[in-house]
Formats: structure tokens, sequence, C-alpha cells
């Protein structure tokens, strides 16, 4: 479970570091002098109640958002590039689709993008991984809650992220499809990819987590690296939500 | 600010001799007579408008740079300025065009672009008002801000352009063409009160924007802890009791 | 990914998702159609006066249509977010603008494609004699209501009553650059028309400064 060394051969991982953030948001501050150092590899569970702050966490990792005060560093090695957004992926609380286009149509725009190789090839193997291969060319507006999920965590996964940030990637996935992400997430980790991870419902998809991180009105409350630990602490978060 | 209250007497004394000079100091106009005055107030609102956006711009672009909201308040304060000194300009000229050209009105190149940019600086102000987060709406009327400013050069340029193809009426004959050496001096000091008047102005309303900067991070903080505070028992995640308490 | 590429490949996304529903389009030229013969009824020109005042109509028509059609192009990428999809993609912030100009710019341009001709018709102003001209001026005008609409689209998107706010953001800002479009549309109406190369020159400048300047601003535009 303690894993922070990528296997030979593969490529290295990147972090991600907070030093002293503030975010405003309206009338609030989503951070408040918030630090927290993700280092390279470890796979962070994010918990805490509503409004503690985790999707603003989760978006400043993917330089989305940008801080009122403090810095984010991204860390680790990169893989030649100069862009860190390359090697960063993200499952937000929208889907991040296209619904007038197809489930094809939309990894390919992205696959474009992102600048992939051998696009074709992979844009089917990851409909086929995520089980969608027989509605690649429906249109996103068509499917269930569920496929839509299932395909923007597909999009997220197909530019082989090396930082993965999910914003409670369980919402609207059946059982079948949990399994497939736990399964997905477990191949990562493995991988060597940092997964940061927000959720409400830790039961199936936490005995991954290498590190539990609590949050609350903006700061930080708990981060546990101990397994027994980081258990106990999902299993409360789990019996209350 | 202890001087404050000596400054603020001394501008208002200012004013008042501008005025004074301006009703009988001046010298007689030749052909309009006595309501020519109100060209001593009426010029020197335009010069302390292009001094407050000229701030403005400034402003917006140190804002973008520094992400310093003290640039953001300089900047609003430079537009309401602005625009009250605008304001005044459009209408002290109508009420000195009507006696003499008889309209209130004419879409000639110089009114129509300053009533453009009356506009512009309203937007601004309405965009303003839309926007409730601080730092996006200081980022976006910045930029709108800049945007404006380009634009400014460009109405003038325009209108010039436009109106030199149709006849116009007669431009009023008393601007720096050859102006008698007492009135140059009313209007010198006139556009120094005005100027004062309007610096005043800007710094107050600027000073204001602070205070209420410093309001704003206050409740901020105060609001963050109200909601996140243990008696709505969203403090411990350890504890069983947390989330059923939680938003 | 250099940013021209990028940009391609994000307005070939916008052409392909329109040209599917085609909404936007068809609603962007049925309004400007309904404007142009709105102005028929106030105004019931005859052809001298056709000639005098076309060119306001034609441009006022196009702004409407144009204003009413910027909204959705940011409008679009709120509902999925897809907008944050784009910025964390590694591409410029230039190149998402960028893309939405040019996409606007066709599509305004295809209704004026429709919307010139009927005005001709409408209006009895012969035209055909400086369609190359004519083409140009509408090219350039409709260029800098695009760039400048697209940016304050970004602008507005975030804000409360956006729908309202664009036009009232939008319209005193393109002030110059309808005074020189009308200008020189007027001068192709003429009885000897000519293009007037006093406004072409202004047209083109306004085009170039504001082009300018959202390419300085993107980042900053587009931020959260």
């Amino acid at each position: 479970m303690s894993s922070t060394r990528p296997p030979v051969g593969v490529l290295a991982p990147i972090g991600v570091a907070f030093d002293s953030v503030d975010k405003r948001y309206e009338r609030l501050f989503a951070l408040r002098q918030f630090s927290l150092n993700i280092a390279p590899g470890e796979f962070v569970a994010l918990l805490g109640p509503n409004g503690a702050g985790k999707t603003t966490l989760l978006r400043m990792a993917a330089l989305l958002a940008m801080p009122t005060a403090g810095k984010i560093r991204h860390t680790g090695e990169r893989t030649g590039g100069s862009d860190v957004r390359r090697l960063v992926g993200m499952v937000a609380h929208h889907t991040l689709l296209y619904d007038e286009l197809t489930a094809h149509e939309n990894l390919s725009f992205f696959g474009k993008l992102y600048g992939l190789e051998n696009l074709a090839a992979r844009v089917e193997s990851a409909l086929a991984d995520a089980g969608m291969a027989s509605r690649s060319m429906s249109l996103v507006c068509t499917f269930s809650r569920g496929m839509r999920q299932r395909l923007s965590i597909a999009r997220a996964l197909l530019p082989s992220p090396r930082l993965l940030l999910l914003d409670e990637p369980a919402t609207g996935l059946d059982r079948q499809g949990a399994s497939w992400l736990a399964a997905t997430l477990h191949r990562l980790r493995d991988a060597g990819c940092t997964i940061v991870m927000s959720t409400h419902r830790p039961g199936e998809l936490l005995p991954l987590a290498t590190r539990a991180v609590c949050l609350s009105g903006g700061g930080l409350q708990k981060d546990f690296r101990d397994p027994s630990e980081i258990l106990a602490a999902l299993s409360a978060s789990q019996e209350g939500g | 600010m202890k001087l404050r209250i000596p400054i603020t007497v001394a501008i208002a004394a200012l004013l008042i001799s501008a005025g004074y000079a301006a009703l009988f100091i001046a010298p007689d106009e030749a052909t309009m007579h006595e309501v020519q005055r109100i060209f001593y107030f009426h010029l020197p609102a335009w010069i302390a408008m292009f001094g407050a956006f000229t701030v403005g711009l400034v402003a917006n672009i140190a804002y973008l740079r520094t992400r310093n909201l003290r640039w953001d308040a300089l900047g609003v304060a430079s537009v309401e300025t602005g625009v009250a000194c605008c304001t005044i300009g459009l209408i002290t000229g109508p009420l000195w065009a009507r006696p003499v050209w008889g309209i209130w009105w004419t879409w000639d190149a110089r009114l129509t672009s300053t009533f453009v940019l009356w506009l512009l600086y309203i937007s601004y102000l309405l965009l303003r008002g839309m926007l409730e987060d601080s730092g996006r709406r200081a980022t976006l009327s910045a930029i709108f801000g800049i945007f404006a400013s380009l634009d400014i050069p460009l109405v003038y340029l325009s209108n010039r352009l436009w109106r030199t193809q149709h006849p116009q009426p007669v431009i009023l004959g008393g601007q720096g063409s050859g102006l008698d050496p007492l009135m140059g001096m009313v209007l010198l000091l006139c556009t120094v009160a005005v100027s004062c008047v309007m610096v005043l102005g800007l710094v107050d309303r600027y000073q204001i924007g602070i205070l209420r900067m410093e309001l704003d991070e206050l409740q901020m903080e105060a609001e963050t802890r109200r909601l996140h505070s243990p008696e709505n028992g969203s403090e411990e995640i350890g504890g069983a009791s947390a989330m059923r308490g939680s938003l | 990914m250099s940013g021209g590429r990028a940009m391609l490949i994000m307005l070939e996304r916008e052409l392909r998702a329109e040209f599917r529903t085609r909404e936007l389009l068809n609603t962007t030229i049925v309004f400007a159609l309904i404007v142009v013969i709105l102005f028929s009824f106030a105004f019931e020109p005859v052809s001298s006066e056709a000639r005098r005042l076309g060119p306001g109509l034609l441009w006022i028509a196009c702004l409407f249509a144009g204003s009413l059609m910027l909204n959705p192009t940011f409008a679009r990428e709120q509902v999925n977010d897809t907008l944050s999809a784009l910025r964390m993609a590694p591409v410029s912030g230039f190149a998402i603008l960028a893309a939405k100009m040019i996409a606007n710019f066709i599509f305004l341009s295809l209704a004026e494609l429709i919307l010139v001709p009927i005005f001709d018709v409408l209006y009895n102003v012969p035209l055909s004699a400086v369609t190359g001209r004519l083409a140009l001026v509408m090219a350039l005008g409709t260029a800098g209501l695009v760039i400048t609409g697209t940016v304050f689209a970004a602008l507005s998107a975030r804000a409360r009553m956006r729908e309202l706010l664009l036009p009232l953001l939008l319209l005193p800002i393109l002030a110059p650059l309808l005074i020189a479009a009308v200008g020189a549309t007027a001068s192709l109406f003429a009885e000897e028309p000519s293009l007037d190369r006093t406004w072409f020159t202004f047209l083109a400048g306004f085009d170039i400064v504001f082009l300018t300047a959202s390419w300085l601003l993107a980042d900053y535009l587009l931020e959260e």
C-alpha cells in the first residue's frame, strides 16, 4: 500500500505541492493558508464535508484556478515537454464532454489537442476498456449518467497522465462501473501514477490509498499515512456519509 | 488624515475663488456675453475627465500585472470620478449650447465621441455591478477598462473623419484661438481648481474602496470560520458525529 | 503543439458541432432577416433614401444578429464545463479564443451571404458592380465584430444577466467600427461607387488593434 517508487522502465510520476495557498471564492475563503505536499507516486484520499475545499484543491492542482495568495508547484521529474498540463488528467464534477459529439469524436478531439500518437488505436482501446465500444458512434447526449461518467473517466485517462485528479469519480456509476474504476485506479497506482481523489463513498475505492487527508473549512485538519489510521478514518467518514 | 481638513478647506477656497473669477473677473465675451462664462467650468471638466481616465488605464494595467486589489480600488475610483466629470461636461455643454446655438444637442464629432465615451465607462460600472467575486471582478473590469481606453482614440478619430465629410455647425470660437490673456488666466485658475476637486474626489473614493476591501477580507474570514465552526459539526473527521452534522 | 495547430483542431470541432444541429446558424439568419424587414416597416425607403440609409440599416442588422450569436459561444461551454477541459489541455488561451473568433466569423459571414442579397432586393440598391469590394468591407467589419464580441462574450459569460450585459458592453466599443463600416459601405452604395481608402484603413486598423489586445489579454480573460 505504500509504493512510491515506480517500476523500472515506467515514466516518472509527478507530485504537487501547495505553499500557504489562499483561494477566495465569492464571499468565502475556499482555502486558507493551505499547505500540502503530495509526493510523486502517492495515492491520496481527500476527505471532508461539502464546502471544505476539496474541489478547489483539485482544480488548483489541475492549474484551472490560480491562488489568491501562495504558490502551487508541480514536483518530480518531467518527461521532456515543458507544459505540465500534458501530464495532468482530471475527472471533475461536470463531465467535460461535448454532448453534441459522439463518444469517439470526443476522445479523438481531446487526443488531438494533447498531441497523442497512434490516436485511433488509443481511442478504440480506451472505449473498449470502458465498455463503450458498441456505443462509440452514438452522441453523448443519448448516454445514461453512468455511461457519461465512464466516458469522462476515459477522457481523463487518454493522454496517460502522471498526475490524476478525481473529484468524486464514482458519482453516477453502477456497480459494474465502480469496479471498473477501482480496477483502473489499481492498475494506475501500480504503474506509478500519482492519484488524488475526493470521494463520498470510501468503501470501494479507498483500500488503495497510501494517505488520507482530511479538509475542513479551507484548512488541513488531519493527515494520515498509517494504513490502519487510514482505514479508520475512511470507515468513520463512510458511516456518516 | 490630519491634513484632510486643511486641504479640503483650501480646495474649497480655490473653487470659490475660481467661481468668483469666472463670474466677475473674466472679461465679457464679444458674441455670447454672460452665457459664455460656463466655458470656465465646461472645459476644465473635460481636462479633469481625461486625467481621471488616464489614471484608470494605468491602474487597470497595474492590477493585471501585480494582482494587488489596491490597483482595482484605484481603477474604479478613477472611472467613477471620470464619469462624474464627463457628466458635468455633458450637462454644461447643452446648457451653453441652447442659448447660443438654439439647440440642446447635435451629433457633431466631439459630442458624439464624448457621449460614446460616457456610455463606455457606464458599461464598465455596470459590469462591475454584475460580478460578485472580487478577484474576478477586478480582472474582468481591468480587461474591459483596457479595451475601453483603446477605443477612446478610435472613437475620436472615427468621428473626426466622419464628420469632416459633412457640414458642421460652428464650433465654439473661444477655444484656444486667440484667447484674451485675462480669459486665459481665469481659465487656468478654473482648470487647477476643478482638477484639485477631481483629485480630492478620486483619493476619497480610493480610500473608501480600500476600506471596503479590508472590510470584505474580514467578513470573509469571519464567514469562513462561522461556516466551519465546531457547532456546525464539521470539525472532526475521525469522530462519528462528524458527517451527520455536516452541510 | 503549436498554437495554430491547436486552434485548427478546436475550430474543426466548433464547426462540426454547429453544422450538425445548425440551430445557431438558423436563428441568426432568421433574426437578421426580421430586423431588415422591420426596418422596411419603419422607414419605407424610396430609392434615393435607400442609398443614404441603406448602409446604416445593413450594419445594424449585422450588429444585432452578431450580438445574439455571440453569447452561446461561451454559454455552450458552460453546460458540461468543457471550457475547463480546454483550459487543462496544453493549448494557449489565445488559441481557444481564436478558434471561437474564426468560427463566429464563419457563421456570421454565412448569415451575411444570405442577408446582403435580400437587402439588395428589398431596398433596390444596385450592388452587382461592387460585389468584390463590398465583400471585403463586410469581411473587415465582421472580423472586428467577432474579435471584440468573442472577447466580451468571454467577459460576460461568468456575470449575471449575461444576455443583457453583452450588448451593453459591446455596442459602445463597436461605435467606431460601425461608423467606419457604414462609411465604407456608403461609398460603395454611392452613385459613383468607390472604396473610400480612409475607412478601409480604419477598419483594418481597428481589427489589428483589437486582435492584438485580445492576444495580450487572452489568458487573463479565461482564468478562474
